[in-house]
């Protein structure tokens, strides 16, 4: 294999890595013996404290239930936010003054304030303004921090998406003598929405993330808040939470999964009927690189897109 | 309306200083981190690239909250690590730092990885036909280049990372939204002027971080 930054090893080169390896293994060797020793040490590699994950008990009290508010309070998260995002990011593209600048302020502002901030003020609001019941109203902060902060990125993702269009797509449609919005609506959204797809899929992965946030400082049923209840039952704390962010990883890992695929599928398509095959590339680029919120949209997918697309 | 700041009983601007030292530390123990496990993406050797694949994907996925709890329930509580600190409040600010750094550090393997693939070929086989050794041409030649292009990105991370330390309120570190917390707890009637003294103290943490390093972005870019 060959690369920037070094030729196809000769036989020297291939003597050097072989070392190199040798001494990485080494250390990899060193690191895991001292941390399976000190697991050891405290106990945390007895057979018991695992097993429980092993029956069923376990995942239909716990862990299943778990996941399931995790992936409730997404996805109710990720439907309020897209349309509110699409809106906030059509918003500021206005052709008005009086539209486009308040909407700006309200995306900026949001963007800039952390997601636990917002689940804890929205939280403090429903106490205050509403009597939602107290079993519910976790899981209302977690929805409305997520929507407040995702719908604002979505906007950048959209408008990004918008812009991104070669210039030719609203004038011929102008041209044709469509409205404002219709050209929005027939024309520049149905091309966006297909190119940004991929990058609004990463989003949720980043929401999903984040409703870890409600379980741990508000409460919220999910995921990661049953390591307290499963430690309590079993005293396991170590295997509880390295199978819950194994599980994490696993979903994740799907949704990643599922997102590269959509995008790989959208690109041929493109391809093969010869339309805008540039943004779909793009768009995921830029939506990265504004949505400065979420350093994680260009690191999702696997590393080798991102070698690719630069 | 702002009284309660004014009754001397909430430090917010010690509140806020913890926020900036825990985004301080993070960010140098991730940029250290991270160029360390760019690097090895990037070596010669297989098996590094396989570890550093397999870490930052695992790591990115796993929620930060789920790190930063671990490293206060699993590495303080149940093993016994406690940094080297003795005090309650420095064992989780050091716990955070080293969980933060830990998170963010993959986000930097990925941007500098980025950039290390905007730098043209033609640099670094002009800098091995002059002889130089792989950390050589990545120390002298490549990094350099790359870091140029990345300011940008990392600018991004350093700001999710400010943010995102908000986080270690969730193991007790006495940080901006620890305080926040506390403030509506008690002062309920003020709830909209707690929510914008906290917003107000982030937005002028991360704004002018953007603003600045974009600046400095466009003014070291290599012009190609």
């Amino acid at each position: 294999m060959s690369s920037v930054l070094y030729d196809t090893p000769g036989p020297k080169a291939k003597a050097r890595n072989i070392i190199y390896t040798a001494v990485f293994l080494v250390l990899l060797a060193l690191a895991g013996w001292w941390v399976i020793g000190t697991l050891a040490d405290k106990n945390q590699l007895e057979a018991d404290k695992w097993t429980p994950f092993l029956e069923g008990k376990v995942w239909t009290t716990f862990l299943l239930p778990g996941l399931g508010e995790t992936i409730k309070a997404g996805l109710i998260a990720m439907v309020i936010a897209l349309p509110l995002g699409a809106l906030f990011g059509i918003g500021r593209l206005s052709d008005h003054a009086w539209v486009r600048v308040p909407v700006g302020a309200v995306v900026e502002f949001f963007r800039a304030m952390p997601v636990l901030i917002l689940m804890v003020f929205g939280s403090a609001l429903f106490v205050k303004f509403t009597d939602i019941d107290s079993e519910i109203r976790p899981l209302y902060a977690c929805v409305t921090g997520l929507v407040l902060y995702n719908a604002s990125v979505i906007a950048e993702i959209v408008r990004a998406g918008i812009l991104s269009l070669p210039k030719g797509q609203g004038e011929a449609a102008k041209a044709l003598g469509l409205r404002k919005s219709q050209i929005m609506a027939h024309v520049l959204i149905p091309q966006a929405v297909a190119a940004m797809l991929p990058a609004l899929i990463s989003q949720l992965v980043v929401i999903l993330k984040d409703t870890a946030i409600a379980g741990a400082v508000l409460g919220l049923g999910e995921l990661l808040s049953m390591n307290r209840q499963i430690s309590a039952n079993y005293s396991n704390t170590i295997p509880t939470l390295v199978v819950i962010a194994l599980l994490y990883v696993v979903l994740n890992f799907a949704l990643t999964g599922f997102a590269s695929w959509l995008e790989r599928r959208l690109r041929q398509q493109k391809k093969k009927s010869g339309g805008t095959a540039a943004p779909a590339v793009t768009v995921t680029d830029k939506a990265g690189g504004d949505g400065g919120a979420t350093a994680a949209i260009p690191a999702q997918g696997d590393g080798s897109d991102v070698v690719s697309k630069d | 309306m702002f009284e309660f700041l004014e009754s001397g009983q909430y430090d917010l601007l010690g509140a806020f200083w913890v926020t900036v030292q825990l985004t301080l530390y993070s960010a140098i123990g991730s940029l250290v981190w991270g160029t360390l496990l760019a690097g090895m993406r990037v070596s010669p050797v297989p098996l590094m690239r396989v570890f550093g694949t397999a870490y930052v994907n695992v790591v990115r996925n796993i929620p930060l909250t789920v790190l930063i709890i671990g490293c206060s329930l699993g590495l303080n509580q149940t093993l016994g690590f406690s940094m080297g600190a003795e005090r309650f409040e420095d064992i989780g600010f050091r716990l955070a730092v080293l969980g933060f750094s830990a998170y963010t550090g993959t986000f930097v393997c990925e941007a500098l990885r980025s950039g290390i693939n905007t730098v043209p070929v033609g640099q670094a086989e002009a800098a091995r036909a002059l002889g130089l050794s792989f950390t050589q041409v990545l120390r002298l030649i490549v990094l350099p280049q790359a870091f140029r292009a990345v300011i940008a990105p990392l600018a991004n991370v350093l700001i999710a990372l400010t943010k995102n330390t908000t986080v270690a309120a969730a193991i007790g570190v006495a940080e901006a939204a620890l305080l926040m917390k506390e403030m509506i707890e008690n002062e309920a009637q003020a709830l909209f002027a707690v929510f914008g003294v906290i917003a107000l103290g982030f937005v002028l943490l991360t704004l002018p971080t953007g603003l600045l390093l974009g600046w400095v972005a466009k003014r070291v870019a290599v012009k190609r």
